[in-house]
This record gives structure tokens, sequence and C-alpha cells, in this order.
């Protein structure tokens, strides 16, 4: 199965003879898998500078006084942490970096259906993300990343303008990215694949891309009308213009609360295909999961208003809001479920990805259930702008989209650098990152019970302790995030020879080389049976075939 | 224990019934997750590649499977949906009896005067055992009334009134925090909540002291009131009632160019375009701060906007002042 070389030709060489075609090679390069390194590395850069910024917010958290920075610098730091991680790396990350990659390898096509819009869309991002840098540089945006009016449309000295263009930008990048997922998968489709042969990626990368395109221009208009409020003094939000405060909290969450699922959809598709790789078994309940992605990204979209239970939205409103929400709950637990039933009678691997996919599923659980504390109105009311609500969406989204991108990133390496990362330290950086993460984020469910107010330079001491544990937690959590870049840089130079199909996964994309050929197969796949299409003795043989000192 | 508490003070009516239902989530929660994570790790032990163990005849799939853990789930959440919402009902209608505190919230302070004219910076004295109102608005941007000992939170708003009620059971200080983020001193837009048995509270209610005013003067803290007599916030409303002109229409035995405000607050009223609206508090701001947008029925749009004209703290004097033609009215 493995060779001892990597491929002749594939996407990564070329044949570019100076620095400046090789550059180019790149920068205008219309080929999906390519589009999507450039992804990558850019994300990650965005990540690393997030993280940062996290960084100094711990810090300073670490004393109940504001010692280290003054309020506004601590202001800044904590919405540059938020405004860098939702716009630049949250949602984009998997759809845009995997899902770039995977999407037409998946569907045995050659590319997306729209390259050139494919490209269009990094470069939408990357001008996004320059406008939030340099609005960071000159001075920073001290609004949060909710860019709550009027604050944001009146009060702020900040440059709140310079940030919304960037993120009114990148949502273009996103609709764009959407658009062209949805087309792909409609209509590039190898023979045969029908729609329930898909993999469950897919699946969930069309729900977001749904998402995308319906709820993002909401937060496009809702954030230009900041702009016309903030520069020509229109009253649309200030009351002391006409405006209506609450109007933009109820446009931003049209798009924010879906915005949560454009992080989480493609994450659950990420976890559903390392289960069922890992388990070498047929991931249970197919259509149950494939469904309750389509049921999230619908009921997604109406049940914005539990983020305004306390902002003097009607009272009945804020029922039918807490009942929808509670039934979002319902197929994010069948996935979970069905996820737990895959691993019956499989033969189970602990391999890298394996790991991030199972604590994805206990820090899913915990997001997920606190979501209903925070569903529940009456609870709402005391826990809602505490700690309470930084917890349980960082376990959503950093337990839940990052361990699920970093699974991803670890499993489909060998197939996008032909090369295996070092399996010993994998493991040891997932499990770094688990316990540094629950010891970050636990305690603020206790600190958020309490009543400690989120966005806060100065707090009362009695807070302390809990804050100190979470700083120590978001310490080894930043190793945790630090070591894989080391092993995975260096596996591109020394890592084994990966092969096709290292796994021994099914799915079209290990049926190419690694990495695969700039046009992804030699001749169009023809597709007989469906994903997962592990035969009945798989996990037997499997177990059979193992001997001491066999990867576990 | 003191400096690291672990759970809130519970100071409120609403402060138990909120945890019970609290507990009853957390224990919820402990069912799921801390059952399932020890499947998971008994499956994934037992199954592991190295096992060897029966792994003949793997099920995919299994309808009453999904549908149990699709209906259970279902009707876990539906009870605390209906828990819930019963409380959240509760708390967000206030008793008709109730003692009113106007709260005014500003960038970074909060400013809170009491019916009889008493005001405080930052702190905000109730007493035990009695229901109290709090009709908040802000002079700037959406700042939030939290106070975590009474686990109720509310939005104060630009423009507009927002209501919360309670009701202290325990004498104590307790935390108050602004949990809407509102700029640079977010943070230090707190102060405390003061419980008193009733006999202290009207004592302090009598007591002056020197005070900010919600538009930076320094008010000197002279006598404020006897306490026995009158009402000195709607004694404030009913100057400003007759200096701003107002009496000239609105004369009180009715027949005026205005409608008579006797008895109008908390009663409906019927509008020029048949639609009813009930006279509360944001009803009477409107009225006055934009008079065209809702027009009694049977007088003309003719009253001119005192938008700009009054400062938020001689509206809340005025509504005060219309609150208490609702007494004698009745």
């Amino acid at each position: 199965m493995s060779t001892l070389s990597l491929p002749q030709s594939s996407y990564i060489r070329d044949n570019s003879r100076t620095f400046t075609d090789w550059l180019k090679s790149w920068l205008l390069t219309v080929d999906h898998k390519r589009i999507a390194i450039l992804y990558l590395l850019s994300i990650n850069f965005f990540f690393l500078l997030g993280g940062l910024a996290a960084t100094l917010v711990r810090v300073e958290l670490i004393t109940p006084q504001g010692d280290l920075m003054s309020s506004d610098v601590y202001n800044r730091a904590f919405t540059l942490h938020g405004v860098i991680m939702v716009f630049f790396f949250l949602i984009p990350s998997i759809p845009a970096v995997l899902g770039n990659f995977l999407v037409p390898l998946m569907l045995g096509a050659r590319d997306l259906a729209f390259p050139r819009l494919n490209l269009l869309s990094w470069y939408l991002y990357m001008i996004g993300g320059l406008f939030a840098l340099i609005a960071a540089v000159f001075g920073g945006v001290d609004t949060g990343w909710t860019f709550y009016t009027p604050f944001s449309s009146t009060y702020s000295n900040s440059n709140v303008v310079m940030t919304i263009t960037g993120a009114f930008i990148m949502g273009f990048s996103s609709i764009l990215t959407g658009l062209n997922f949805i087309v792909t998968i409609h209509k590039m489709r190898a023979p045969g694949l029908t729609w329930f042969r898909l993999p469950l990626f897919i699946w969930a990368n069309y729900a977001t891309s749904i998402i995308q395109i319906l709820a993002t221009p909401v937060l496009g208009i809702a954030l230009l009308l900041v702009v016309v409020e903030r520069l020509w003094g229109v009253g649309i939000y200030d009351p002391a213009l006409g405006g209506d405060p609450l109007l933009f909290q109820h446009l931003f969450w049209f798009y924010s609360h879906p915005a949560v699922y454009i992080m989480i959809l493609p994450a659950m598709g990420v976890i559903s295909e390392l289960i069922s790789t890992f388990s070498r078994k047929r991931i249970f309940g197919y259509e149950f999961i494939a469904f309750s992605s389509i049921a999230i990204a619908i009921l997604g979209f109406l049940v914005w208003g539990h983020h305004m239970f306390v902002s003097s939205q009607s009272v009945y409103a804020g029922l039918v809001f807490s009942f929808i929400t509670m039934l979002v709950a319902i197929p994010s637990a069948i996935k979970v479920f069905n996820w737990t039933a895959t691993l019956y009678k499989g033969s189970i691997s602990y391999r890298t990805p394996m790991l991030y996919a199972l604590g994805f599923i206990g820090l899913f659980v915990i997001g997920g259930l606190t979501g209903i504390f925070l569903g529940v109105t009456a609870v709402d009311l005391h826990v809602t702008d505490t700690y309470f609500v930084v917890a349980h969406f960082h376990y959503v989204m950093v337990g839940g989209t990052i361990m699920a991108y970093l699974g991803g990133i670890h499993f489909w390496w060998p197939k996008m650098t032909g090369r295996m990362y070092n399996e010993t330290w994998g493991s040891i950086a997932a499990l770094i990152i688990f316990v540094g993460f629950n010891m970050t984020f636990f305690p603020q469910f206790i600190l958020g019970y309490l009543g400690m107010p989120r966005r806060y330079h100065v707090y009362p001491p009695e807070f302390q302790i809990l804050h100190v544990m979470s700083t120590a937690g978001a310490s080894i959590l930043a190793i945790g995030f630090i070591v894989p870049l080391i092993y995975l840089g260096i596996s591109l130079r020394k890592g084994a020879i990966a092969g096709d199909n290292p796994w021994g996964a099914t799915g079209l994309e290990w049926k190419t080389s690694s990495p695969p050929p700039t046009f992804n197969f030699d001749k169009t796949p023809i597709v007989t049976e469906e994903a997962y299409a592990y035969p009945p003795e798989a996990a037997e043989r499997d177990a059979a075939a193992w001997r001491p000192g066999s990867p576990l | 224990m003191r400096d690291f508490p672990l759970f809130p003070d519970q100071a409120s009516t609403f402060a138990t019934q909120v945890d019970q239902l609290y507990f009853f989530l957390v224990a919820l929660s402990l069912i799921f997750a801390g059952v399932l994570p020890f499947v998971i790790l008994y499956l994934i032990v037992r199954y592991h590649r190295s096992q060897k163990v029966d792994r003949s005849n793997p099920v995919d799939s299994n309808l009453k499977l999904e549908l149990t853990w699709t209906l259970i789930p279902l009707g876990l959440v539906m009870v605390v949906f209906f828990w819930g919402a019963f409380l959240y009902v509760q708390m967000r209608t206030p008793p008709t009896r109730t003692l009113d505190v106007y709260v005014i919230g500003k960038q970074w302070m909060w400013h809170v005067q009491h019916p009889n004219g008493k005001r405080e910076n930052n702190e905000l004295h109730v007493p035990v055992g009695q229901p109290v109102k709090l009709i908040m608005t802000s002079q700037d941007v959406i700042h939030s009334f939290y106070v975590p000992a009474f686990r109720v939170k509310q939005d104060v708003l630009p423009g507009r009134y927002t209501i919360m009620w309670f009701e202290a059971t325990k004498p104590g200080e307790y935390h108050l925090f602004c949990a809407e983020y509102c700029g640079t001193e977010h943070s230090l837009m707190i102060g405390r909540v003061v419980a008193l048995p009733l006999a202290d509270y009207e004592r302090w209610l009598a007591t002056p002291g020197p005070v900010v005013l919600p538009d930076g003067t320094i008010d000197t803290g002279q006598p404020v009131v006897a306490p026995t007599i009158g009402d000195p916030m709607a004694a404030a409303g009913a100057r400003l009632f007759t200096s701003l002109g107002c009496l000239g229409c609105h004369a009180m035995a009715g027949g005026g160019v205005g409608p008579s405000l006797q008895g109008l607050y908390g009663a409906t009223e019927k509008m020029a375009d048949g639609s009813t609206v009930v006279a509360d508090e944001n009803y009477l701001r409107e009225s006055i701060l934009n008079p065209n947008a809702k027009v009694v029925a049977g007088y003309a749009a003719v009253m001119p906007s005192y938008q700009g004209q009054i400062t938020e703290d001689q509206l809340n004097q005025l509504i005060a002042y219309i609150k208490s033609l609702a007494d004698t009215g009745n």
C-alpha cells in the first residue's frame, strides 16, 4: 500500500523556474487544494494572533485590580480576540481549509464548480483581515465583537468603521464559499454518488453553506447601517437620533446565532468521518446524522432571540425563542448518541485524530448541556452576560470546532502533504489540549453562576482564585496549541511517506495519490457503494490483525 | 470560605426558585455528562483493536433506539422549558403594589431616586420583604442592572423604560454590577444593593446626604423630606407640570385641548386610529417626547414634543407625578 517516495506529480509540485513564477503559481492558483493551503496558512496566522490577544486578557485577569494594562487596552484586547477568532478563524476554519480541500475530492470532481470565485473568496478574506489588522494596529476597537449599538454607532472612540469594514468584506468571502459548495455538491458528484452515498462531511458542509448564504447578508446589512449611523448620523439604532437600539441586536443575532452553526456543523461532519474510520465500521444512523445537520441549520434561524431575554424583548417573544432553542438540543443529542453507538462492536484505535474526536464528544456534551441552561429563560436571566456564557460558548467553539479542526488536520494531513506526522507527539498534544481546555473553562462556569460579569477588567477579589485557575489552564492550552505547529512542521521534511490510504479509510479522497495530482483523479471515479462501506467483518479482521507493537 | 465562594448568596424570593431549577438542570446534566463519558470509555476500551471480543453482526441502524434517544431528551427539555417559562413570566410580571424606584444608568454610574426624593449613586437601598419595582432608563448606551444575589438582571436602554422587580429576603449588602458592556469603565460601573429591615430602611430614607445628580452637578444634601408628608418626586413633577405649561391644555377637570391626566396611569386608552393602549411608563414617556406617535381618540395632534427640553431625571419626576394622579383618581 505505502510507497517509498512521494508521487512524481502532485498539486504541490510545479515546474516554476524562478521564485516569482513559484509565487504566482500559488497566489494566482485556481486549484482548490492550493487555495485550501493558502487558507490553512492565513487562518492559522489569525488564530495565533487571536490567541495572543486572549493571552493578554487572561494574564490581566490574574489579579482583581487592573494593573497590567489600562481599561481601554483591556477592552481592545478582548474585542480583538473576539473579532479575530469569530470572523477570521472559527467561521472560515473548517469549511475554507478542510472543505476546500476535501469537497471536490470526496465528490470525485476535479475542482469546485467556480474555481476563480474560490480564489476571489480567499482574497476577500485576506482584504477583510487586512482591514481588521490595520484597525487593530492604529488604535484598535473597543466595542466587543458584538458591536452593540448605540455604543458602537455613537459613543465608542475607536476604529469601529475600519473593523466593521473588515468583517463586512470577510462576509462576502463566506458567502462565495457557501455558494461554491452548494453548486458543486448539487452538480459535480461523480457518477453513482447519490445523496445518500455522500460522506457526512459533505452533508454538514452543505447545511453550513445554506446558512452562510442566507444569514451572512443580514450581518452585512446590520454592520453597514452601524457605519451609516456613525459617519452620517442617520438615526437607525441610536434613540437620540430616532433609532432603535434593539433593532441592531435582532439583526446581529439573526446572523450570529446561525453563525454558531457555521462553526459547529462542519466540525460535526469531521467527527462523523473520524469516528467511522477509527472504529472500522459504517457510521451508526447515517440518515439521522445527515438530517440532524439540516434540522440544526433550519432551527438555527429561529432562535436568535435567546440572546436577548434580558434585552427588553417582550416576554412572549422570549418564551417562543426559548421553546425553539430547546428543540435545537435534540438533533445535537441525536448526533452524539449515534457517534457513541458507532463505537459498539467496532475495532477502535487511539490514533491522534480519534483522540480529538473523543475529546470533541466530551466537550461538546458539556457545551451543549450548558446551552440548555442558557436557553431556559428563568436561569438565563441570572447567567447571561456572565462567565457562564463565556464558558459555554468556549466549550462549543474551542472544545467543539477547534478539536474537530485539529482532528481533521491530523486525519487528512497525510493526504494534504503526503507525509505522516509523529503519532506520539500527536497524542501528547491532544491530551495537553484536552486537559488545558477543561482547566481554563470549567472554573468559568462556577464564576458565572457566582455572578462575575463578562468583559470586566477589574473584578471583586473573591473571584480571584477561580480566575487564577483559569489562567493556569490557559497556559497549558497554549502549549498544547504550539506543540502541533512544531511536529507538523517537522513532518513536512522528515515525516514517513504516507501512501494513498494510511488509515485504510473509505471515501473517494483516499483513492487518489497523496498528495493528489492537480486534477485529483486520473479518470472520473464511478461510485457503486455508500460512504463508510466497511464490510461487516471489517472490524473483526482489523482486530484479528492486531499484534503487540502495532499502533494502538 | 469567605474569600473563595463557590455558590452565590440567596437573598431574594427568586433566588431559591431559580436555584432549584438550576440544580434540576445540573442533575439532568450529570445523567448525561456523567454517564455518557463512562459508556464511551467502556466502549473504546472493550472494543479496542487489541481486544479479542465478539464483533460479529455489527449494527449500523436501529429505529427504536433512534426514537428512544430522540423522545426522552425531547420530553426532558420540555419539562425544563415549562418550568423555566412559568418562573420567567413571574419574574417579569411585577405585582400591583410595589415600591417604585427610578434608576438612571449613564457611563459609568448608577443614579437612583426614591419616591420621596431621596437620591443615591451606585447604591440601592431596599426594604426586606417588600416587592420593589425598578423603572430604569439610560442616558447614553445600553447598560444592564444585575444583582447576582437576587438572580435578576435587566438591560437598561436609552430612550425607553425597562422594568425589573424583586423582593429581598435577607438583610445584607450585595453586589450590583453593570452586565452589558458599556465602554471604558464598564467594570467600574458597580455598586452595592443594601437590603434593610423596614424600620432601618425608613430611617435611611429620611437621612439626607450629598449626591451626584445625573447631569453631573452635586446635590449638597439638604434635608430632602419629612417622610410623613407627601411625595417629593411627584411634587417636583407637579412643579414641572406647571412650569412647562402642561396644565394649560391638560386641565385636571377635563375639557382642555388635551385629555385630562387624572386616573390615566394603568388605564386602557382608546386611540384615534381605533387601537387601544395601556398607559404604562413607556406610553407616558413616548407621549411626552413624541406626542404624535399615539393620539388619544377625540383630540387633535397638536402637542409639541418635549424631546431635548427635559432631562431623564425630570422625565422621571413628571411620570411619578402623573402616576400619583392615578391614586387620587381611584
